[in-house]
Protein backbone atom coordinates (compact mmCIF):
# COMPACT_ATOMS: atom_id res chain seq x y z
CA UNK A 1 0.00 0.00 0.00
CA UNK A 2 2.64 2.47 0.98
CA UNK A 3 4.58 1.65 -2.17
CA UNK A 4 1.58 2.47 -4.29
CA UNK A 5 1.35 5.97 -2.91
CA UNK A 6 5.05 6.49 -3.46
CA UNK A 7 5.27 5.46 -7.11
CA UNK A 8 3.55 7.93 -9.37
CA UNK A 9 4.29 11.33 -7.88
CA UNK A 10 7.56 10.19 -6.29
CA UNK A 11 9.80 12.55 -8.26
CA UNK A 12 7.68 15.54 -7.50
CA UNK A 13 6.84 14.60 -3.94
CA UNK A 14 9.38 17.09 -2.65
CA UNK A 15 7.58 19.86 -4.50
CA UNK A 16 4.18 19.21 -3.02
CA UNK A 17 3.09 22.63 -2.00
CA UNK A 18 0.41 21.53 0.42
CA UNK A 19 2.16 19.78 3.32
CA UNK A 20 -1.07 19.44 5.27
CA UNK A 21 -2.64 17.40 2.52
CA UNK A 22 0.37 15.15 2.10
CA UNK A 23 0.51 14.58 5.85
CA UNK A 24 -3.14 13.61 5.83
CA UNK A 25 -2.40 11.15 3.03
CA UNK A 26 0.45 9.69 5.07
CA UNK A 27 -1.78 9.19 8.13
CA UNK A 28 -4.50 7.60 6.00
CA UNK A 29 -1.92 5.32 4.44
CA UNK A 30 -0.58 4.26 7.85
CA UNK A 31 -4.11 3.79 9.17
CA UNK A 32 -4.88 1.47 6.27
CA UNK A 33 -1.74 -0.51 7.02
CA UNK A 34 -2.76 -0.93 10.67
CA UNK A 35 -6.22 -2.04 9.57
CA UNK A 36 -4.76 -4.61 7.18
CA UNK A 37 -2.44 -5.99 9.85
CA UNK A 38 -5.31 -6.38 12.30
CA UNK A 39 -7.46 -8.07 9.67
CA UNK A 40 -4.58 -10.36 8.80
CA UNK A 41 -4.25 -11.37 12.43
CA UNK A 42 -7.96 -11.89 13.13
CA UNK A 43 -9.66 -12.99 9.92
CA UNK A 44 -7.88 -16.32 9.15
CA UNK A 45 -8.72 -17.68 12.61
CA UNK A 46 -12.23 -16.23 12.54
CA UNK A 47 -12.93 -17.80 9.13
CA UNK A 48 -11.21 -21.05 10.16
CA UNK A 49 -8.66 -20.85 7.36
CA UNK A 50 -5.90 -23.36 8.16
CA UNK A 51 -2.41 -22.12 8.92
CA UNK A 52 -0.86 -23.79 5.86
CA UNK A 53 -3.20 -21.77 3.59
CA UNK A 54 -3.06 -18.33 5.23
CA UNK A 55 -0.97 -17.97 8.37
CA UNK A 56 -1.80 -15.10 10.69
CA UNK A 57 0.50 -12.17 11.38
CA UNK A 58 1.70 -13.74 14.62
CA UNK A 59 2.34 -17.07 12.86
CA UNK A 60 4.54 -15.23 10.42
CA UNK A 61 6.38 -13.40 13.18
CA UNK A 62 7.05 -16.65 15.03
CA UNK A 63 8.20 -18.26 11.81
CA UNK A 64 10.39 -15.22 11.16
CA UNK A 65 12.21 -15.86 14.45
CA UNK A 66 12.63 -19.52 13.61
CA UNK A 67 13.95 -18.71 10.12
CA UNK A 68 16.36 -16.20 11.62
CA UNK A 69 17.93 -18.84 13.88
CA UNK A 70 17.67 -22.06 11.87
CA UNK A 71 17.40 -21.08 8.20
CA UNK A 72 20.14 -18.42 8.21
CA UNK A 73 17.61 -15.86 7.07
CA UNK A 74 20.07 -12.98 7.23
CA UNK A 75 22.58 -14.68 4.94
CA UNK A 76 19.87 -15.69 2.47
CA UNK A 77 18.41 -12.18 2.40
CA UNK A 78 21.86 -10.66 1.99
CA UNK A 79 22.58 -13.05 -0.88
CA UNK A 80 19.39 -12.13 -2.70
CA UNK A 81 19.98 -8.42 -2.12
CA UNK A 82 23.54 -8.72 -3.38
CA UNK A 83 22.55 -10.46 -6.60
CA UNK A 84 19.67 -8.07 -7.14
CA UNK A 85 22.01 -5.10 -6.96
CA UNK A 86 24.76 -6.82 -8.94
CA UNK A 87 22.38 -7.96 -11.68
CA UNK A 88 20.74 -4.55 -11.74
CA UNK A 89 24.08 -2.75 -12.01
CA UNK A 90 25.49 -5.00 -14.76
CA UNK A 91 22.25 -5.21 -16.72
CA UNK A 92 21.53 -1.51 -16.67
CA UNK A 93 25.15 -0.60 -17.48
CA UNK A 94 25.05 -2.89 -20.52
CA UNK A 95 21.59 -1.69 -21.53
CA UNK A 96 22.57 1.97 -21.27
CA UNK A 97 25.86 1.41 -23.10
CA UNK A 98 24.17 -0.37 -26.01
CA UNK A 99 21.35 2.17 -26.03
CA UNK A 100 23.82 5.04 -26.41
CA UNK A 101 25.86 3.22 -29.06
CA UNK A 102 22.81 2.37 -31.14
CA UNK A 103 21.45 5.85 -30.55
CA UNK A 104 24.50 7.27 -32.29
CA UNK A 105 24.24 4.97 -35.31
CA UNK A 106 20.96 4.92 -37.16
CA UNK A 107 22.27 2.15 -39.39
CA UNK A 108 23.00 -0.31 -36.60
CA UNK A 109 19.81 0.59 -34.86
CA UNK A 110 17.86 -0.41 -37.96
CA UNK A 111 19.89 -3.61 -38.33
CA UNK A 112 19.45 -4.70 -34.74
CA UNK A 113 16.01 -3.38 -33.83
CA UNK A 114 14.00 -6.48 -34.97
CA UNK A 115 16.21 -8.72 -32.82
CA UNK A 116 15.99 -6.37 -29.90
CA UNK A 117 12.22 -6.35 -30.21
CA UNK A 118 12.10 -10.17 -30.38
CA UNK A 119 14.32 -10.54 -27.34
CA UNK A 120 12.33 -7.91 -25.52
CA UNK A 121 9.11 -9.81 -26.09
CA UNK A 122 10.58 -13.21 -25.19
CA UNK A 123 9.84 -14.00 -21.53
CA UNK A 124 13.25 -13.63 -19.96
CA UNK A 125 12.47 -15.76 -16.91
CA UNK A 126 11.94 -18.75 -19.22
CA UNK A 127 15.67 -18.67 -19.89
CA UNK A 128 16.42 -19.70 -16.31
CA UNK A 129 16.33 -23.50 -16.83
CA UNK A 130 18.53 -23.07 -19.90
CA UNK A 131 21.12 -21.10 -17.96
CA UNK A 132 21.12 -23.80 -15.29
CA UNK A 133 21.83 -26.43 -17.94
CA UNK A 134 24.67 -24.31 -19.24
CA UNK A 135 26.25 -23.08 -16.03
CA UNK A 136 25.08 -25.52 -13.34
CA UNK A 137 23.62 -24.93 -9.92
CA UNK A 138 25.52 -21.83 -8.90
CA UNK A 139 25.00 -18.08 -8.81
CA UNK A 140 25.57 -17.62 -12.54
CA UNK A 141 22.07 -18.52 -13.82
CA UNK A 142 20.21 -16.13 -11.50
CA UNK A 143 22.67 -13.38 -12.23
CA UNK A 144 22.20 -13.88 -15.96
CA UNK A 145 18.40 -13.91 -15.74
CA UNK A 146 18.56 -10.68 -13.75
CA UNK A 147 20.97 -9.03 -16.18
CA UNK A 148 18.77 -10.06 -19.10
CA UNK A 149 15.53 -8.84 -17.54
CA UNK A 150 17.05 -5.52 -16.47
CA UNK A 151 18.82 -4.93 -19.76
CA UNK A 152 15.83 -4.22 -22.02
CA UNK A 153 13.84 -1.51 -20.27
CA UNK A 154 17.05 0.50 -19.86
CA UNK A 155 18.11 -0.09 -23.45
CA UNK A 156 14.72 0.81 -24.89
CA UNK A 157 14.36 3.95 -22.78
CA UNK A 158 17.82 5.22 -23.65
CA UNK A 159 17.36 4.45 -27.34
CA UNK A 160 14.01 6.20 -27.41
CA UNK A 161 15.51 9.25 -25.71
CA UNK A 162 18.47 9.36 -28.09
CA UNK A 163 16.06 9.42 -31.01
CA UNK A 164 14.19 12.38 -29.59
CA UNK A 165 17.11 14.61 -28.56
CA UNK A 166 16.35 18.13 -29.81
CA UNK A 167 18.03 18.39 -33.23
CA UNK A 168 18.37 22.15 -32.80
CA UNK A 169 20.39 21.63 -29.64
CA UNK A 170 22.70 19.27 -31.50
CA UNK A 171 22.99 21.79 -34.35
CA UNK A 172 23.81 24.52 -31.88
CA UNK A 173 26.59 22.37 -30.45
CA UNK A 174 27.80 21.63 -33.98
CA UNK A 175 27.79 25.32 -34.83
CA UNK A 176 29.94 25.86 -31.74
CA UNK A 177 32.42 23.37 -33.17
CA UNK A 178 31.95 20.79 -30.46
CA UNK A 179 33.35 17.37 -31.38
CA UNK A 180 31.08 14.35 -31.78
CA UNK A 181 32.12 13.06 -28.38
CA UNK A 182 31.62 16.47 -26.74
CA UNK A 183 28.13 16.67 -28.25
CA UNK A 184 27.37 13.27 -26.77
CA UNK A 185 28.75 14.20 -23.38
CA UNK A 186 27.34 17.72 -23.13
CA UNK A 187 24.06 17.50 -25.01
CA UNK A 188 22.83 13.98 -25.75
CA UNK A 189 23.77 12.29 -22.51
CA UNK A 190 22.19 14.91 -20.20
CA UNK A 191 19.14 15.18 -22.49
CA UNK A 192 18.49 11.47 -22.10
CA UNK A 193 19.01 11.43 -18.34
CA UNK A 194 15.29 11.65 -17.44
CA UNK A 195 14.51 8.65 -19.65
CA UNK A 196 17.51 6.75 -18.38
CA UNK A 197 16.32 7.25 -14.83
CA UNK A 198 12.80 6.13 -15.75
CA UNK A 199 14.27 3.01 -17.33
CA UNK A 200 16.36 2.33 -14.23
CA UNK A 201 13.31 2.65 -12.03
CA UNK A 202 11.40 0.07 -14.05
CA UNK A 203 14.51 -2.12 -14.15
CA UNK A 204 14.92 -2.01 -10.38
CA UNK A 205 11.52 -3.60 -9.84
CA UNK A 206 12.29 -6.25 -12.44
CA UNK A 207 15.68 -7.08 -10.93
CA UNK A 208 14.01 -8.63 -7.89
CA UNK A 209 11.89 -10.82 -10.16
CA UNK A 210 14.96 -11.99 -12.06
CA UNK A 211 16.84 -13.05 -8.95
CA UNK A 212 13.77 -14.70 -7.41
CA UNK A 213 13.07 -16.78 -10.50
CA UNK A 214 16.72 -17.81 -10.70
CA UNK A 215 16.65 -18.92 -7.07
CA UNK A 216 13.29 -20.64 -7.40
CA UNK A 217 14.36 -22.73 -10.36
CA UNK A 218 17.77 -23.83 -9.29
CA UNK A 219 19.24 -22.39 -6.18
CA UNK A 220 20.26 -23.45 -2.73
CA UNK A 221 20.57 -19.94 -1.32
CA UNK A 222 18.50 -16.80 -1.25
CA UNK A 223 14.90 -15.90 -0.53
CA UNK A 224 13.70 -17.54 -3.75
CA UNK A 225 15.17 -20.79 -2.50
CA UNK A 226 13.41 -20.34 0.86
CA UNK A 227 10.14 -19.86 -1.02
CA UNK A 228 10.44 -23.15 -2.90
CA UNK A 229 11.76 -24.87 0.24
CA UNK A 230 8.92 -23.51 2.38
CA UNK A 231 6.39 -24.34 -0.35
CA UNK A 232 7.62 -27.94 -0.41
CA UNK A 233 7.01 -28.23 3.33
CA UNK A 234 3.57 -26.56 3.16
CA UNK A 235 5.07 -23.85 5.36
CA UNK A 236 3.02 -20.90 4.12
CA UNK A 237 4.40 -18.57 6.81
CA UNK A 238 7.90 -19.10 5.46
CA UNK A 239 6.75 -18.24 1.93
CA UNK A 240 4.93 -15.14 3.22
CA UNK A 241 8.04 -13.93 5.04
CA UNK A 242 10.28 -14.47 2.04
CA UNK A 243 7.88 -12.58 -0.22
CA UNK A 244 7.74 -9.68 2.21
CA UNK A 245 11.53 -9.52 2.41
CA UNK A 246 11.80 -9.61 -1.40
CA UNK A 247 9.39 -6.71 -1.56
CA UNK A 248 11.46 -4.82 0.97
CA UNK A 249 14.62 -5.34 -1.09
CA UNK A 250 12.86 -4.13 -4.25
CA UNK A 251 11.35 -1.19 -2.43
CA UNK A 252 14.69 -0.08 -1.00
CA UNK A 253 16.37 -0.24 -4.40
CA UNK A 254 13.49 1.67 -5.98
CA UNK A 255 13.54 4.32 -3.25
CA UNK A 256 17.29 4.79 -3.64
CA UNK A 257 16.76 5.40 -7.36
CA UNK A 258 13.96 7.86 -6.77
CA UNK A 259 16.21 9.77 -4.39
CA UNK A 260 19.03 9.81 -6.91
CA UNK A 261 16.60 10.94 -9.59
CA UNK A 262 15.26 13.80 -7.50
CA UNK A 263 18.82 15.00 -6.96
CA UNK A 264 20.02 14.54 -10.52
CA UNK A 265 16.98 16.03 -12.19
CA UNK A 266 16.61 19.00 -9.84
CA UNK A 267 16.64 21.32 -12.85
CA UNK A 268 13.31 20.12 -14.19
CA UNK A 269 10.40 22.41 -13.44
CA UNK A 270 8.38 20.84 -10.69
CA UNK A 271 4.76 20.07 -11.35
CA UNK A 272 2.40 21.66 -8.89
CA UNK A 273 -0.52 19.49 -7.95
CA UNK B 1 32.99 41.15 -41.25
CA UNK B 2 30.73 41.00 -44.25
CA UNK B 3 28.43 38.18 -45.25
CA UNK B 4 27.74 37.42 -48.87
CA UNK B 5 25.51 34.98 -50.75
CA UNK B 6 26.52 34.46 -54.39
CA UNK B 7 23.99 32.70 -56.59
CA UNK B 8 23.07 30.25 -53.85
CA UNK B 9 20.63 27.44 -54.60
CA UNK B 10 19.79 24.76 -52.08
CA UNK B 11 17.94 21.57 -52.87
CA UNK B 12 16.86 18.87 -50.48
CA UNK B 13 15.83 15.33 -51.22
CA UNK B 14 12.69 14.54 -49.27
CA UNK B 15 12.03 11.16 -47.71
CA UNK B 16 9.84 10.20 -50.66
CA UNK B 17 12.75 10.87 -53.02
CA UNK B 18 11.41 14.09 -54.53
CA UNK B 19 13.80 17.00 -54.95
CA UNK B 20 12.71 20.15 -53.19
CA UNK B 21 14.28 23.48 -54.00
CA UNK B 22 14.28 25.58 -50.87
CA UNK B 23 15.97 28.68 -52.27
CA UNK B 24 17.04 29.53 -55.80
CA UNK B 25 19.80 31.77 -57.02
CA UNK B 26 19.94 33.98 -53.96
CA UNK B 27 22.47 36.78 -54.10
CA UNK B 28 22.89 39.50 -51.49
CA UNK B 29 25.47 41.08 -49.29
CA UNK B 30 25.44 42.25 -45.69
CA UNK B 31 28.13 44.81 -45.02
CA UNK B 32 30.21 44.96 -41.88
CA UNK B 33 28.21 46.33 -38.95
CA UNK B 34 25.01 46.34 -40.95
CA UNK B 35 21.69 45.01 -39.66
CA UNK B 36 19.74 43.26 -42.40
CA UNK B 37 16.38 41.52 -42.08
CA UNK B 38 14.98 38.80 -44.28
CA UNK B 39 11.20 38.62 -44.54
CA UNK B 40 9.09 36.27 -46.59
CA UNK B 41 6.15 33.91 -46.52
CA UNK B 42 6.46 30.85 -44.32
CA UNK B 43 8.38 28.02 -45.90
CA UNK B 44 10.34 30.29 -48.23
CA UNK B 45 13.69 28.95 -47.07
CA UNK B 46 14.56 31.73 -44.62
CA UNK B 47 15.99 29.29 -42.13
CA UNK B 48 17.93 27.55 -44.89
CA UNK B 49 19.88 30.78 -45.37
CA UNK B 50 20.76 30.76 -41.73
CA UNK B 51 21.84 27.12 -41.57
CA UNK B 52 24.13 27.60 -44.54
CA UNK B 53 25.71 30.70 -43.00
CA UNK B 54 26.28 28.75 -39.81
CA UNK B 55 27.99 26.07 -41.93
CA UNK B 56 25.58 23.32 -40.89
CA UNK B 57 25.16 22.37 -44.52
CA UNK B 58 26.47 23.47 -47.90
CA UNK B 59 24.70 25.14 -50.82
CA UNK B 60 23.87 22.89 -53.78
CA UNK B 61 25.28 25.53 -56.09
CA UNK B 62 26.73 28.96 -55.42
CA UNK B 63 28.78 30.19 -52.50
CA UNK B 64 28.30 31.60 -49.03
CA UNK B 65 31.14 33.90 -48.07
CA UNK B 66 32.12 35.34 -44.73
CA UNK B 67 34.79 38.01 -45.18
CA UNK B 68 35.33 36.74 -48.71
CA UNK B 69 36.12 33.25 -47.42
CA UNK B 70 33.73 30.46 -48.45
CA UNK B 71 31.96 28.83 -45.51
CA UNK B 72 32.82 25.13 -45.51
CA UNK B 73 31.65 24.10 -42.07
CA UNK B 74 30.81 25.33 -38.59
CA UNK B 75 33.11 28.21 -37.75
CA UNK B 76 33.91 30.67 -35.03
CA UNK B 77 32.82 33.72 -36.99
CA UNK B 78 29.12 33.02 -36.85
CA UNK B 79 26.82 32.87 -33.85
CA UNK B 80 23.15 32.02 -34.20
CA UNK B 81 20.01 32.20 -32.16
CA UNK B 82 16.60 30.68 -32.76
CA UNK B 83 13.03 31.18 -31.65
CA UNK B 84 13.70 28.46 -29.08
CA UNK B 85 16.25 29.68 -26.57
CA UNK B 86 18.05 26.31 -26.68
CA UNK B 87 19.38 26.76 -23.18
CA UNK B 88 20.53 23.52 -21.64
CA UNK B 89 18.03 22.94 -18.82
CA UNK B 90 20.57 21.10 -16.66
CA UNK B 91 22.98 24.02 -16.61
CA UNK B 92 22.59 27.24 -14.72
CA UNK B 93 22.62 30.49 -16.69
CA UNK B 94 26.30 31.30 -16.43
CA UNK B 95 27.27 27.77 -17.47
CA UNK B 96 24.87 28.02 -20.38
CA UNK B 97 26.58 31.19 -21.51
CA UNK B 98 29.92 29.40 -21.27
CA UNK B 99 28.68 26.56 -23.48
CA UNK B 100 29.95 27.99 -26.77
CA UNK B 101 33.37 28.72 -25.28
CA UNK B 102 33.97 25.16 -24.19
CA UNK B 103 34.93 23.81 -27.60
CA UNK B 104 37.72 26.37 -27.78
CA UNK B 105 39.70 25.10 -24.86
CA UNK B 106 39.59 28.36 -22.92
CA UNK B 107 40.68 27.99 -19.30
CA UNK B 108 37.77 27.91 -16.84
CA UNK B 109 38.81 31.16 -15.16
CA UNK B 110 38.76 33.50 -18.18
CA UNK B 111 35.76 31.60 -19.54
CA UNK B 112 33.75 32.44 -16.46
CA UNK B 113 34.90 36.07 -16.58
CA UNK B 114 33.81 36.36 -20.20
CA UNK B 115 30.43 34.78 -19.45
CA UNK B 116 29.85 37.08 -16.49
CA UNK B 117 30.62 40.13 -18.64
CA UNK B 118 28.05 39.07 -21.24
CA UNK B 119 25.58 38.28 -18.49
CA UNK B 120 25.86 41.87 -17.26
CA UNK B 121 25.65 43.29 -20.78
CA UNK B 122 22.38 41.43 -21.32
CA UNK B 123 20.95 42.67 -18.01
CA UNK B 124 20.99 39.30 -16.28
CA UNK B 125 23.34 40.12 -13.42
CA UNK B 126 22.24 38.29 -10.30
CA UNK B 127 20.67 35.44 -12.25
CA UNK B 128 23.88 33.54 -12.99
CA UNK B 129 23.03 30.69 -10.65
CA UNK B 130 19.41 30.34 -11.73
CA UNK B 131 18.31 27.48 -13.93
CA UNK B 132 16.48 28.18 -17.21
CA UNK B 133 13.10 27.01 -15.88
CA UNK B 134 13.28 29.69 -13.21
CA UNK B 135 13.50 32.49 -15.81
CA UNK B 136 10.83 34.15 -17.92
CA UNK B 137 10.76 33.71 -21.71
CA UNK B 138 12.27 37.13 -22.28
CA UNK B 139 15.09 36.53 -19.82
CA UNK B 140 15.82 33.18 -21.40
CA UNK B 141 16.16 34.84 -24.81
CA UNK B 142 18.51 37.40 -23.27
CA UNK B 143 20.56 34.55 -21.86
CA UNK B 144 20.63 32.99 -25.33
CA UNK B 145 21.88 36.30 -26.74
CA UNK B 146 24.55 36.46 -24.04
CA UNK B 147 25.65 32.94 -25.03
CA UNK B 148 25.77 34.01 -28.69
CA UNK B 149 27.80 37.11 -27.91
CA UNK B 150 30.15 35.24 -25.56
CA UNK B 151 31.91 33.50 -28.43
CA UNK B 152 32.48 36.97 -29.90
CA UNK B 153 31.17 36.13 -33.38
CA UNK B 154 31.68 38.53 -36.28
CA UNK B 155 28.21 37.81 -37.59
CA UNK B 156 25.05 37.23 -35.60
CA UNK B 157 22.19 35.27 -37.13
CA UNK B 158 18.80 35.70 -35.50
CA UNK B 159 16.04 33.33 -36.57
CA UNK B 160 12.75 34.76 -35.29
CA UNK B 161 14.13 35.22 -31.79
CA UNK B 162 11.12 37.25 -30.60
CA UNK B 163 8.25 35.34 -32.13
CA UNK B 164 7.50 33.20 -29.08
CA UNK B 165 7.24 36.17 -26.74
CA UNK B 166 4.24 38.19 -25.65
CA UNK B 167 3.74 41.59 -27.31
CA UNK B 168 5.17 43.74 -24.51
CA UNK B 169 8.17 41.55 -23.77
CA UNK B 170 8.82 41.51 -27.49
CA UNK B 171 9.04 45.31 -27.73
CA UNK B 172 11.32 45.58 -24.73
CA UNK B 173 13.54 42.78 -25.92
CA UNK B 174 13.79 44.17 -29.45
CA UNK B 175 14.95 47.41 -27.91
CA UNK B 176 17.47 45.75 -25.64
CA UNK B 177 18.78 43.48 -28.44
CA UNK B 178 19.12 46.41 -30.83
CA UNK B 179 21.07 48.44 -28.27
CA UNK B 180 23.34 45.53 -27.37
CA UNK B 181 24.01 44.68 -31.01
CA UNK B 182 24.64 48.31 -31.99
CA UNK B 183 27.04 48.68 -29.09
CA UNK B 184 28.97 45.59 -30.12
CA UNK B 185 29.02 46.67 -33.77
CA UNK B 186 28.26 43.15 -35.07
CA UNK B 187 27.03 42.35 -38.54
CA UNK B 188 23.53 40.96 -38.08
CA UNK B 189 21.08 38.99 -40.17
CA UNK B 190 17.57 38.78 -38.72
CA UNK B 191 15.06 36.34 -40.09
CA UNK B 192 11.51 37.28 -39.25
CA UNK B 193 7.94 37.15 -40.47
CA UNK B 194 7.00 40.25 -38.49
CA UNK B 195 7.10 43.11 -41.01
CA UNK B 196 7.17 45.95 -38.52
CA UNK B 197 9.89 44.19 -36.53
CA UNK B 198 11.99 44.17 -39.69
CA UNK B 199 11.38 47.90 -40.20
CA UNK B 200 12.06 48.79 -36.55
CA UNK B 201 15.37 46.97 -36.32
CA UNK B 202 17.10 47.01 -39.70
CA UNK B 203 19.22 49.10 -42.00
CA UNK B 204 18.01 47.07 -44.94
CA UNK B 205 15.29 44.49 -45.62
CA UNK B 206 15.39 41.63 -48.11
CA UNK B 207 12.00 40.39 -49.27
CA UNK B 208 11.93 36.74 -50.28
CA UNK B 209 9.39 35.08 -52.54
CA UNK B 210 7.53 31.87 -51.87
CA UNK B 211 9.38 28.59 -52.29
CA UNK B 212 11.68 28.30 -54.05
CA UNK B 213 12.81 31.48 -52.31
CA UNK B 214 14.45 34.20 -54.36
CA UNK B 215 15.15 37.80 -53.43
CA UNK B 216 12.17 39.79 -54.72
CA UNK B 217 13.42 43.17 -53.67
CA UNK B 218 15.61 45.02 -51.28
CA UNK B 219 14.34 47.91 -49.19
CA UNK B 220 16.65 50.38 -47.52
CA UNK B 221 15.20 51.66 -44.26
CA UNK B 222 16.20 55.32 -44.11
CA UNK B 223 15.19 56.06 -40.56
CA UNK B 224 17.27 57.14 -37.57
CA UNK B 225 17.51 55.30 -34.23
CA UNK B 226 18.40 51.83 -35.45
CA UNK B 227 19.62 51.10 -31.96
CA UNK B 228 16.27 52.09 -30.44
CA UNK B 229 13.27 50.35 -32.03
CA UNK B 230 11.00 51.93 -29.43
CA UNK B 231 11.89 55.38 -30.75
CA UNK B 232 11.42 54.29 -34.35
CA UNK B 233 8.11 52.74 -33.48
CA UNK B 234 6.33 56.10 -33.14
CA UNK B 235 7.50 57.36 -36.55
CA UNK B 236 4.78 57.50 -39.20
CA UNK B 237 7.18 56.22 -41.90
CA UNK B 238 7.27 52.78 -40.25
CA UNK B 239 3.76 52.02 -41.46
CA UNK B 240 4.67 53.12 -44.98
CA UNK B 241 7.66 50.79 -45.07
CA UNK B 242 5.61 47.90 -43.74
CA UNK B 243 2.95 48.62 -46.36
CA UNK B 244 5.61 48.55 -49.05
CA UNK B 245 6.80 45.10 -47.95
CA UNK B 246 3.21 44.00 -47.65
CA UNK B 247 2.62 44.84 -51.30
CA UNK B 248 5.75 43.04 -52.42
CA UNK B 249 4.62 39.91 -50.66
CA UNK B 250 1.24 40.25 -52.41
CA UNK B 251 -0.45 39.33 -49.17
CA UNK B 252 -3.71 40.98 -50.16
CA UNK B 253 -4.22 38.69 -53.10
CA UNK B 254 -3.85 35.72 -50.82
CA UNK B 255 -6.31 36.96 -48.24
CA UNK B 256 -9.47 35.41 -49.55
Amino acid sequence: MSSATATAPAVNAAATTRPRESRAALYASLGLLALLLVAWQILPTALAVPKYIIPTLSDCLVEFGRMWTSESLLANTASTALYTILGFAIGSALGAALGYLLGMSEFWEKVLSPYILALQIAPKVAFAPLFIMWFGYNAMPKLLVTVLIVFFPVLVNVLQAMRTVDRDLVNLARAYNLSRFQIFLKVEMPSTLPNLMAGLRIASTLAVIGVTVGELVGGNTGLGFLISYGGGQANAAMVFNAIILLTVIGFLLYSALVRAETRLLHYLPKAQF
Amino acid sequence: MALEFRGVTKQFTTNSGAVLTAIRDVTFKVNEGEFVSVVGPSGCGKSTLLSMTAGLYQPTTGEVLVSDQPVTGPNDHVGFMLQKDLLLPWRNIVKNIEFGLEARGAAPGPRRERAMAELKRCHLAGFENHYPYQLSGGMRQRAALARTLAIDPEIILLDEPFSALDAQTKLLLQDSFAATIAESGKTTLLITHDLSEAVLMSDRILVLSERPGTVLTEIKVELPHRAHPLKRRVMPEVGEYAGQIFRHLKLEEKAI
